[in-house]
């Protein structure tokens, strides 16, 4: 019985493999579609038809593109990046201290929602139709209606405009002290936060629900269990998976929260360089953010999947 | 969008579903698609026109809105704004839409590898992070309206084929179907006539959602100047030329914000308050 899981698990891998494999694939023919030449894009106006040609040859512009791709490939395997159209700096040595600051916005509001959305969405589920359990409904529907921007405004108007005790930018490097730290963070993590909460309190409502509409859970009831007991010891564990799942998930909408909240505040993260970069035209700096970004992505789908895999009891 | 909205209001009038959310949700979702439509002939000023002395302006008599960045007429520019985003984000949901339907409901008739390769493509697209592809996009062929449609629409294609090929492999296995193959009709016939009628009500609800997300999509990447480009302006691109006004709460910045929620809001809600016949995913 046990091979079931395991086979399922490895099939399950297998296909995120294959996915990643389709994905830089389609990431990097998108940014080479790009019309006009790289190389005379590169030398400028004033470069004449021979050095063009000489760089074209020396970055293998003239290759088929499966073999640039291939080329590609095994670079990033050897953890070389590419080089910035741009500036001229290696794309690894752009990325590597912007990925530590977006990697700190992710974890601190992760911390911070993952215990907030469960609380929130375990308590709404157990008082289903009570005013509290509406209220946190239509709030997180509320929130997952508008677009991210908004939220991070009306945080701005909150916080920074009317209440005035944020600042409404943030600038990493002038972190001096913790209560700084906090004012820093607090504006990016609070908008996060609302977004990633919003999704993750419905799944998770929506899971325990589920279970608790479950006959075994009446039968708890029948027995004359009491309300907490049924939820907590009959109820969670096997709603336990769905819930981990439900995480999982809506942790992936960080990937699109993050480039809406590093751009509005002016965050110095991945998200922030990719949305320049798009600007400026930089291929090998987009092609090696939104690796990342996909990579983060379908490590989160891919984990979602397997936690409904392993949780599913029939299957062990 | 129209269609969804027709569909669920005849319902709600003739069964005894009336609900008070659902209609006033419909009410914002009608006078939005109006605006859309009128706006070139109801606006106060034109978009263009510098129309105050004053920046960031406060709502006042004859500039109800205030006034952008620029000194001109919010009001002007939030109706115009609804034709680019509702315009926008139907043309792409119904692309979206109709390609996911009909692929979806072709996968399940047929079954067997066109049935494996489809799902597993579009389960890979599934894979990219919606704002990363359109970003990924932007940079690569630049944003014009007609490249807006697309990329939203192929961006939504592979949940709109996820949703219909579940509810069309429902339906592929009643005894029906069997008796219309044995007939030896083709597979056009059996999607159009057989599956399509029986998947019609949740597929239209589907439509609903994919809109509202295809709308913030779209305002996000406005949002980051990436989606319409000046002088033409969407919502979210409204909010992002009026950002400098949010330290002084300017309405130049809180109103095109307004407008996309009270939009996206109103269709979730039409679709919450349908009756559960309609959005009932395995009908």
């Amino acid at each position: 019985m046990k091979s079931g899981v395991l086979n399922l698990v490895v099939k399950r891998l297998a296909v995120a493999v294959v996915t990643l494999l389709i994905v830089l694939f389609a990431v990097f023919f998108a940014t080479s579609m790009l019309p006009g030449d790289t190389a005379s894009i590169l030398l400028g106006q004033a470069a004449t038809p021979e050095a063009v040609a000489g760089l074209r040859e020396a970055m293998h512009l003239n290759d088929p593109a499966i073999l640039r791709f291939l080329r590609w490939l095994l670079g990033l395997l050897q953890g070389d990046l590419g080089t910035s159209y741009a500036n001229d700096m290696p794309v690894a040595a752009l990325i590597g201290g912007r990925f530590v600051n977006t990697m700190k916005l992710a974890g601190i509001t992760t911390l911070i929602s993952v215990p907030l959305a469960l609380t929130l969405g375990i308590t709404a589920a157990m008082l289903r139709g009570s005013l509290y359990d509406r209220t946190v409904t239509i709030l997180s529907i509320g929130v997952i209606s508008v677009p991210e921007f908004m939220v991070a405004t009306l945080a701005v108007l909150l916080f920074a405009v009317y209440l005035r005790w944020l600042p409404a930018l943030s600038s990493v490097n002038e972190a001096h002290s913790l209560t700084d730290l906090v004012r820093i963070y607090a504006m990016p993590v609070i908008t996060l936060t609302f977004v990633i909460s919003a999704q993750m309190i419905r799944m998770t409502r929506a899971a325990v629900i589920e279970t608790l509409s479950t006959p075994y859970v009446e039968m708890a009831l029948l027995k004359g269990a009491s309300r907490s007991r049924m939820v907590l010891r009959h109820a969670l564990p096997n709603a336990l998976g769905p819930i981990v799942n439900a995480v999982a998930l809506s942790l992936s909408y960080l990937v699109g929260g993050v480039i809406i909240v590093e751009t509005i505040f002016n965050y110095p993260g991945i998200a922030k360089l990719m949305v320049d970069a798009v600007a400026t035209r930089d291929l090998p700096l987009i092609q090696s953010c939104a690796m990342i970004f996909c990579l983060g992505y379908l490590f989160l789908i891919t984990a979602a999947d397997i936690v409904a895999i392993m949780s599913n009891p029939r299957l062990r | 969008m129209t269609m969804a909205r027709t569909v669920s209001s005849r319902r709600s009038f003739l069964g005894h579903s009336y609900n008070l959310v659902g209609v006033v949700a419909s009410l914002v979702i009608l006078a939005w698609t109006l605006v859309a439509i009128f706006a070139p002939y109801i606006i106060p000023h034109p978009i263009g026109d510098i129309v105050d002395d004053d920046y960031f302006g406060p709502m006042r008599q004859g500039l109800w809105l205030g006034s952008d960045y620029l000194g001109r007429d919010m009001l002007s520019r939030v109706l115009m704004g609804a034709r680019y985003t509702v315009g926008i984000s139907l043309a792409a949901v119904c692309i979206a839409c109709f390609s996911g339907v009909v692929l979806g409901m072709i996968a399940a008739v047929t079954g067997g590898w066109i049935d494996t390769c489809l799902s597993r493509f579009l389960d890979a697209m599934n894979s990219i992070p919606s704002k990363l592809f359109g970003l990924v996009v932007v940079a690569a062929v630049g944003s014009s309206i007609p490249v807006l449609i697309l990329t939203l629409a192929v961006i939504y294609i592979p949940g709109a084929y996820r949703f219909a090929r579940a509810l069309a492999v429902n339906i592929n296995t009643m005894d029906f179907m069997t008796v219309a193959r044995v007939r030896g009709e083709n597979t056009f016939y059996l999607i159009g006539s057989e599956i399509l009628p029986n998947i019609i009500r949740p597929v239209l609800a589907d439509f609903g959602l994919r809109f509202v997300f295809i709308v913030l999509l779209l305002s996000g990447l406005s949002f980051l100047g990436l989606g319409l480009q000046p002088p033409l302006a969407d919502w979210g691109a409204l909010v992002r030329e009026n950002i400098g006004g949010l330290p002084f709460a300017a309405p130049a910045v809180i109103v095109p914000s307004l407008a996309i929620a009270s939009l996206t809001i109103s269709v979730n809600l039409l679709i919450d308050n349908l009756p559960q016949k309609i959005r009932d995913r395995d009908a």
